[in-house]
C-alpha cells in the first residue's frame, strides 16, 4: 500500500535524525503546537512525507513515539505536530523549550491516498485532537485548492478552549472556497457563537453531498467513530472512500516490534490510515 | 548440493579448527535442560538433544541490547551484540525459525541490528530425532534445504556434511583430508534407512492447512475465554518461540560516566501493557483477546501472507506453559475436541 512514498533510508532507520524545536506554544490546556526543523538540510529535504503519515519523536533519554503530522507536505522545511500530554516522553516534550534538541526519524505508515483524492470532494471530520493529522490533509487540500472539488470541514471540541487551532478554523469559515462547521459539546464560556452539540449534529447543516464523489476522511477519540461512520453511511459515501486514521501503541514504526499488529496487519505500515471497508473486514480494528 | 562425509573420530578436530576463526556456541547441558553456550570444550557439547530452552533467536536478537548511546554530542549506534559467531547444533525447525525471522527484519526497512549479526554468524545444522513435543513433520519443517552452512546428519559412527553455501565450504576447506567426498552405497542406504524411522517417529501431528479457516470460524468460540481465564499472562510462550520477534524499547539516562542508551527487550504479546494507548485506552485488555492475537498470528495471518504457519514445530510452547495453552491444544480445541490440557480442565475444577 503506497510503498512508493516510504523513503527507505540507507543505513539505520533506528537512529533518530537530530532536530530543533523552533517554535512551541499551548494550544489548550493539555496539547502543545511543536514547530521543528532537522539540523541537516539535507534531511530536511529528504524527508518527503503525505498527509496522515506520522514521525517517531525521540527525547532521550525519556524515550520515543509517534506522532502524526500536522502540517501539509506543500509548505516543507519545517514540520508540525500537535502533541498531548499522556505520559513519559510527552511529559519530557513539554518541559522542552524552543532551540531545544530532539531527534525525529521517519515518515513513516501510508498517509491519506491524495493522488486519488484528486478531483474529489472532500468531506473531513474532526474529533478533539483528531485535528492532527486532519490539519495536514485539509492545508494540503487548500494550498492546491484547484486539485479538489467541494472542500468541507466538520469539527467539533468539547469546549471553545478546546478547539485546537480554533482561530484559524474561524479564519476558514470567511473563505468562499470552502463549508466548515464547528460545534462544541457544552459552552462554558457564554460567548461561543457556533453550534453546541457533538460533531454529528453538525451533518444536517452540510450543503448537498455527491456521495460517489467524495472522500469523507474522520478522526478523533475512539467512541467518535461509530456514529460519524454512521452519518457517512447515510449519505451513501462508498465504504472504500471513507477514510480514517487509527491509532495503536507503536515501538518502531517500521513494521518490527510488533506492537501494532491487528489481525494480519501491522498499523505503522499498512496503516495509520484505513478504510470503512478495512475496518469492516479485519477483526480488531475499531 | 554438494553432500560429504565426516567420521566421528574427526569431528573434534574439525572443530578445532573451525573455532580458532569465530566463537563456537552449541547446546549444552544446563540442569536437566539444555541451552546454546559458548563452548571451549568440546566434550560439552550435547550431540543428542531435543530443543534447547531458548530458540537460537537468542543470539542474534539478544533479549535484551542497545541500539544506540546518546549524549550531549549526539548518538552512536551501538553494535556491540554483534561477533563473529559459529553456531553448531541448530536443528532444522529452528533453522526454519531464523528463515521466519529473516523474512520479518530483512523485509521492507532492514534491521541493521539482525542482518548485521546474522551475516556474521554461521549455521551449522544437526539432526535430531523426535520427542512426543516435536510435530515439526506436520509443519514441513523437519526437513531443510536452505538456511545453514553446513548441515550434519548424525549416522552414528560418521555424518552426512550438506553444504549449504560457499562460506559452509570455506570451512571445509580448512581441513579437506577430513572429509570423504564419495559416499558408497551403503552410506546412502544408512541415511534413507534413518530418514524413514525418523519421519516414523513422530508422535505429534497438527493439520496446519485447516487452522486458517477454523481460526476465522472459531474466534468466538468459547474456550478462547477458557484459556484467558488460565493464561498467566506471564510471557514464557513469546521467549521461547524461535518466531516471536515483538520487542519493547526503554531508555536509560546516562550513569557515573557512562553514555545513556536506548534498549531493546523481548516483548510479548501476551502481556497487558502490550496494546495500551494514550488515555488508558487498551484493545487487548483481556487474556482471551491476546491470546486469539498469538494464535492469530501462528495459525492463520503467516499462512495467508506466505502459505505457512509460522509455528515450526519446536514443541517449546508444550514443554513450556505452565498451563498447556500451546499450538498442540489450541488446534485440537479449534478442531472441537477436548484438548487434554489443564486450562480447558480448569472451569469445571476451579467452582467459583
Ligand atoms: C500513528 C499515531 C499517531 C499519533 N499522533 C499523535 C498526535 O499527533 N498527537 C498526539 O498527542 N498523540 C499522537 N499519538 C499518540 C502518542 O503516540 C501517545 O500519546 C504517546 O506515545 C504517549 O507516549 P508517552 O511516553 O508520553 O506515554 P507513556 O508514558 O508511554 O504512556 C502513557 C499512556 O500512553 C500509552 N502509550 C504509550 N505508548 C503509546 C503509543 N506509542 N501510542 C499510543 N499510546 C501509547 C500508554 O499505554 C499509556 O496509557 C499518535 C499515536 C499513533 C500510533
Ligand atoms: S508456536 Fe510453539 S511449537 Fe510453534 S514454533 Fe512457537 S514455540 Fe515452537
Ligand atoms: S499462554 Fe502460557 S506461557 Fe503464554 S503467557 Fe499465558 S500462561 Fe504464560
Ligand atoms: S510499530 Fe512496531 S510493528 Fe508497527
Amino acid at each position: 500500500m503506497n510503498g512508493e512514498t516510504r523513503c527507505r533510508e540507507e543505513g539505520n532507520p533506528f537512529l533518530p535524525h537530530p532536530a530543533r524545536i523552533v517554535r512551541t506554544y499551548p494550544l489548550t490546556q493539555d496539547v502543545k503546537f511543536f514547530q521543528i526543523r532537522f539540523l541537516n538540510m539535507d534531511q530536511a529535504l529528504a524527508f518527503k512525507y503525505k498527509p496522515g503519515q506520522f514521525a517517531m519523536i525521540s527525547v532521550l533519554g525519556a524515550g520515543e513515539a509517534p506522532f502524526c503530522l500536522s502540517s501539509p507536505p506543500s509548505r516543507p522545511g519545517l514540520l508540525e505536530f500537535c502533541i498531548r500530554k499522556a505520559g513519559s516522553v510527552t511529559g519530557a516534550l513539554f518541559d522542552l523549550k524552543e532551540n531545544a534538541m530532539i531527534g525525529v526519524r521517519g515518515p513513516y505508515g501510508n498517509g491519506f491516498p491524495i493522488e486519488q483524492m484528486a478531483g474529489r470532494d472532500i468531506l473531513i471530520t474532526i474529533g478533539g485532537l483528531g485535528v492532527a493529522p486532519l490539519r495536514s490533509v485539509l492545508l494540503y487540500c487548500l494550498d492546491n485548492r484547484d486539485q479538489f472539488g467541494k472542500v468541507s470541514v466538520l469539527y467539533g471540541a468539547k469546549k471553545p478552549s478546546e478547539m485546537i487551532f480554533r482561530e484559524e478554523y474561524f479564519a476558514l469559515k470567511e473563505r468562499g472556497d470552502l463549508e466548515c462547521h464547528l460545534a462544541v459539546d457544552a459552552d462554558d464560556t457564554g460567548s461561543w457563537t457556533e453550534n453546541v452539540g457533538v460533531v454529528t449534529t453538525l451533518f444536517p447543516k452540510l450543503s448537498k453531498v455527491n456521495p460517489e464523489n467524495t472522500y469523507a476522511l474522520v478522526c478523533g477519540p475512539p467512541v467518535m467513530y461509530k456514529f460519524v461512520l454512521r452519518e457517512f453511511v447515510k449519505l451513501s459515501i462508498p465504504k472504500n472512500q471513507i477514510l480514517m486514521t487509527l491509532e495503536r501503541r507503536m515501538k518502531c514504526g517500521v513494521g518490527k516490534c510488533g506492537h501494532c499488529a491487528i489481525d494480519y496487519i501491522y498499523t505503522c505500515l499498512d496503516g495509520p490510515v484505513f478504510t470503512y471497508w478495512d475496518v469492516l473486514h479485519m477483526r480488531e480494528l475499531i | 548440493m554438494r553432500i560429504v562425509k565426516l567420521k566421528k573420530e574427526y569431528f573434534h578436530p574439525f572443530l578445532d579448527v573451525i573455532s580458532r576463526q569465530a566463537e563456537l556456541w552449541a547446546p549444552v547441558k544446563k540442569g536437566d535442560k539444555h541451552i546454546f553456550d559458548r563452548v571451549e570444550d568440546f566434550n560439552r557439547i550435547e550431540m543428542k538433544t531435543t530443543r534447547t530452552l531458548l530458540p537460537p533467536k537468542k543470539l542474534l536478537v539478544p533479549p535484551a541490547f542497545n541500539t544506540f548511546t546518546f549524549n550531549a554530542e549526539g548518538y552512536q549506534e551501538d553494535l556491540s551484540h554483534v561477533s563473529s559467531k559459529i553456531l553448531f547444533g541448530i536443528h532444522p525447525c529452528d533453522i526454519h525459525g531464523l528463515l521466519t525471522l529473516d523474512k520479518l527484519f530483512m523485509h521492507e526497512y532492514t534491521d541493521p541490528y539482525y542482518v548485521k549479526a546474522r551475516q556474521k554468524t554461521l549455521i551449522l545444522g544437526l539432526s535430531c530425532w523426535p520427542d512426543e513435543y516435536c510435530f515439526a513433520k506436520s509443519t514441513r519443517t523437519h526437513i531443510i534445504d536452505e538456511g545453514f552452512d553446513l548441515f550434519f546428519t548424525d549416522l552414528e559412527d560418521f555424518f552426512l556434511v550438506w553444504v549449504g553455501s560457499s562460506q559452509g565450504d570455506d570451512l571445509l576447506r580448512m581441513k579437506p583430508d577430513l572429509f570423504e567426498e564419495t559416499l558408497s552405497d551403503s552410506d546412502i542406504q544408512r541415511y534413507i534407512r534413518w530418514q524413514t524411522e525418523r519421519d516414523k517417529a513422530y508422535r505429534t501431528e497438527i493439520n496446519f492447512m485447516a487452522m486458517p479457516d477454523l481460526m476465522e470460524l472459531k474466534y468466538k468460540a468459547p474456550f478462547w475465554e477458557e484459556a484467558g481465564r488460565a493464561c498467566l499472562a506471564c510471557g514464557s510462550c513469546s521467549m521461547v518461540c524461535p518466531t516471536c520477534n515483538c520487542y519493547n524499547v526503554l531508555d536509560k539516562l546516562a550513569l557515573g560516566g557512562k553514555p545513556g542508551r536506548r534498549l531493546r527487550l523481548w516483548d510479548s504479546c501476551t502481556l497487558v501493557e502490550y496494546s495500551e494507548v494514550a488515555g488508558g485506552e487498551n484493545f487487548r485488555e483481556h487474556k482471551a483477546d491476546r491470546l486469539r492475537l498469538w494464535y492469530t498470528h501462528k495459525l492463520q495471518a503467516y499462512v495467508s501472507k506466505y502459505g505457512k504457519p509460522s509455528c515450526v514445530g519446536c514443541g517449546r510452547c508444550l514443554v513450556t506453559c505452565p498451563v498447556e495453552i500451546n499450538v498442540r491444544t489450541i488446534s485440537k480445541a479449534l478442531e472441537g475436541e477436548d484438548p487434554k490440557a489443564f486450562w480447558y480442565r480448569l472451569p469445571s475444577e476451579v467452582k467459583p
